[in-house]
C-alpha cells in the first residue's frame, strides 16, 4: 500500500530536508525497508542492530502508537500516515 | 555566537555517549537517545553555596546557566521547606521522616525549578515564545515565568484538566491550547510542531529545551542534602510522571558525592505511580528494562503520562540503588492526601497523595526500612486538585444556628 511517512527533523538529512516522503508496504516493517532502500542509512537510525524499533523512537500508524498494535507487523493501510518521533520529550 | 551555559560544556547522549555542541536539540542523531547537559565543574564549596540566594540560584555553579542568572527577571524558585514530619512518621512507624514540600514554589509546584532553567536557555537561544506540553502544573509555571521574563507563551494541555490548573495557567496571559486527547497525544503533537515552520522558532521547555530544563530537578537533591546538614538521605520516595525528576535527583546526589560536598553514603530511590497509570511500576514488577506504554485513567492527572520518556532510566536507578517502584489506587491517593494534611498541615495535590500512599505501602510491605532516614516529596499544591477530595471534604463538619445550645448539641 502507498503511505506517507513523516520524518523528524533529526532524520531529514537523509531525505534531502523533506519533512514528508511517500512510502510503500503492507506492514510497517515493509515500509521501513523500502524507506531505507530509498534513503540509504535511515533504517539503522530507526531500528537497532537486532532489527527492533530503538528504545527512544515512537512510531505511529495514523493515530496509533505501534506498541499498542502489532509493532513492526502493524498493517500499513492505503493512504495511512506514518510518523516517526523522538520519544525523549515531555514530563 | 557563543552561548554562556556556565559549567555546562556540551550535550551528551545518555544512551550512546555521542557529544554535541550546546544548542536547542534534545535527541541523539545516532540513536534517538536523550541528550543531557555535560559539565566541567570548577571548585564548589559548601560555603559558596550557603552564601548564595535562598533560591535554586545558590546552586548556579552546578547548573547550565550563566553566573549572573539571578540578576535577570525570573521567578526565583526553590529553597522550599524540608519539613520534619514526626507526626506522619509516627502514624506510619517511620523513625525519621521529612517531607520536601515543593508546594511552596511561586506557582505551587516543583515545575518552577525546571522552567527557570529553560527560560534562561530560551533567552540564550533567542526564542521569543515559550511553549510546552503539560499535564497542568507546567502550563502555569511556563505562563508565569514567561510573563515575568517578557516572553510570549503558548502552552498545550489535555482539554480535560482540572479547572484550577487551567485558570492558573490562563491568568498569567499567553495562549493556552486544549488538545482533545491524552497528555501523550499532546506531547506527540508538540514534538511534531517543533519540526514544522509553525513552531521551529519556539522554545518548548520539555522538548527542544529539555536537556537544560530537566537539570532543574537536580536542585531538589541539592536542597535536600544541604537541608539535612550536607548528608544524603538513606531512602527517598519520588513520584513518576515522565521519570525525569527521579533520574535528575539521582544525578544530583551523584554530583554532590563526586564534588566532595557530601559523604559517599548509600541511598535507595523509590518511585511512585498511580495504579491507573503505572507503566514503570508494571515493568519493575515484571523484571523488564523497557516500559510498555499504557492509556492512563487516574485522578492523579499530573502523573498521567502513559508513555514516560525516562521510564527505562527510572528502572535502572531503582534497581541499582536497591529501591523499588510501586503504585497505589485512587482511593489510597485520597486517603494519603488526608493523612499528610491531618498529620503535618501540608495540603498535597494528587501527585503528593500518590507518593505518600506509596511510602505507606512500602513500609507496610517491608520494602522500606522504618529505621532509616527517609525523605518523601510533595511536588504540588492540593488547591489545584480540589476535585480529588470533593464531596464531604467540601462541606463544614457541622452546620448549626449561632447559639451556644446548638453548639452544645452538635458536640
Amino acid at each position: 500500500m502507498s503511505v506517507t511517512v513523516r520524518i523528524p527533523t533529526i532524520l531529514r538529512t537523509y531525505t534531502g530536508g523533506n519533512a514528508e516522503v511517500s512510502g510503500e508496504g503492507a506492514t510497517l516493517r515493509d515500509v521501513l525497508a523500502k524507506l531505507d532502500a530509498d534513503y540509504p542509512g535511515i533504517g539503522a537510525r530507526i531500528l537497532d542492530e537486532s532489527g527492533k524499533i530503538r528504545r527512544f523512537v515512537n512510531v505511529y500508524v495514523g493515530e496509533e502508537d505501534v506498541r499498542f498494535a502489532e509493532g513492526l507487523d502493524t498493517p500499513a493501510p492505503q493512504g495511512a500516515q506514518i510518523s516517526i518521533i523522538p520519544a525523549v520529550a515531555g514530563g | 555566537m557563543s552561548h554562556d551555559f556556565g559549567p555546562a560544556v556540551a550535550l551528551s547522549c545518555r544512551e550512546c555517549g555521542a557529544r554535541y555542541p550546546l544548542g536547542p536539540s534534545f535527541a541523539c542523531l545516532e540513536c534517538f537517545g536523550p541528550l543531557e547537559a555535560a559539565y566541567e565543574f570548577g571548585r564548589v564549596t559548601r560555603e559558596d553555596i550557603a552564601a548564595g540566594p535562598a533560591s535554586i540560584w545558590r546552586y548556579r555553579s552546578l547548573l547550565p546557566v550563566p553566573a549572573d542568572v539571578a540578576s535577570k527577571p525570573n521567578m526565583n524558585p526553590g529553597w522550599t521547606q524540608l519539613v520534619r514530619a514526626g507526626n506522619l512518621g509516627r502514624a506510619l512507624g517511620i523513625r525519621s521522616l521529612h517531607v520536601k514540600d515543593d508546594s511552596g514554589n511561586p506557582t505551587h509546584s516543583f515545575k518552577d525549578r525546571v522552567v527557570a532553567i529553560a527560560v534562561e536557555a530560551a533567552r540564550t537561544f533567542g526564542f521569543h515564545t515559550l511553549s510546552c506540553s503539560s499535564t497542568g502544573n507546567l502550563a502555569g509555571a511556563v505562563t508565569a515565568a514567561a510573563a515575568r521574563a517578557g516572553l510570549d507563551a503558548c502552552v498545550f494541555i489535555p482539554a480535560d484538566l482540572e479547572e484550577a490548573k487551567i485558570a492558573m495557567a490562563r491568568v498569567f496571559g499567553g495562549r493556552l491550547i486544549g488538545i482533545d486527547g491524552s497528555y501523550d497525544e499532546v506531547n506527540r503533537f508538540c514534538s511534531e510542531l517543533i519540526g514544522d515552520p509553525l513552531g521551529d522558532k519556539w522554545g518548548f521547555v520539555n522538548v527542544n529545551l529539555r536537556p537544560y530544563y530537566a537539570e532543574g530537578s537536580k536542585t531538589l537533591a541539592y536542597e535536600i542534602a544541604e537541608q539535612l546538614g550536607w548528608r544524603l538521605p538513606e531512602q527517598i520516595v519520588i513520584p513518576i510522571a515522565s521519570g525525569s525528576q527521579l533520574t535528575k535527583i539521582d544525578k544530583g546526589f551523584k554530583e554532590l558525592i563526586a564534588l566532595g560536598l557530601v559523604e559517599d553514603t548509600p541511598y535507595k530511590v523509590f518511585g511512585a505511580q498511580a495504579a491507573g497509570c503505572s507503566p514503570v511500576s508494571a515493568a519493575y514488577k515484571a523484571g523488564h528494562d523497557v516500559v510498555q506504554p499504557v492509556k492512563p485513567d487516574t485522578i492523579a492527572k499530573s502523573l498521567a503520562i502513559g508513555n514516560p520518556a525516562d521510564g527505562p532510566y527510572v528502572l535502572d536507578i531503582a534497581r541499582r540503588t536497591g529501591g523499588a517502584v510501586e503504585d497505589v489506587t485512587d482511593a489510597e491517593v485520597v486517603a494519603a492526601i488526608k493523612l499528610l494534611a491531618s498529620t503535618e498541615g501540608i495540603f498535597a495535590e494528587t501527585a503528593g497523595g500518590v507518593t505518600v500512599g506509596v511510602l505507606k505501602k512500602l513500609v507496610e510491605t517491608g520494602r522500606l526500612d522504618p529505621e532509616a532516614e527517609t525523605v518523601v516529596l510533595n511536588t504540588g499544591d492540593g488547591l489545584k486538585t480540589l476535585d480529588a477530595i470533593a464531596g464531604e471534604s467540601s462541606r463544614p463538619t457541622a452546620v448549626i444556628k449561632p447559639s451556644l445550645d446548638a453548639f452544645r448539641a452538635a458536640v
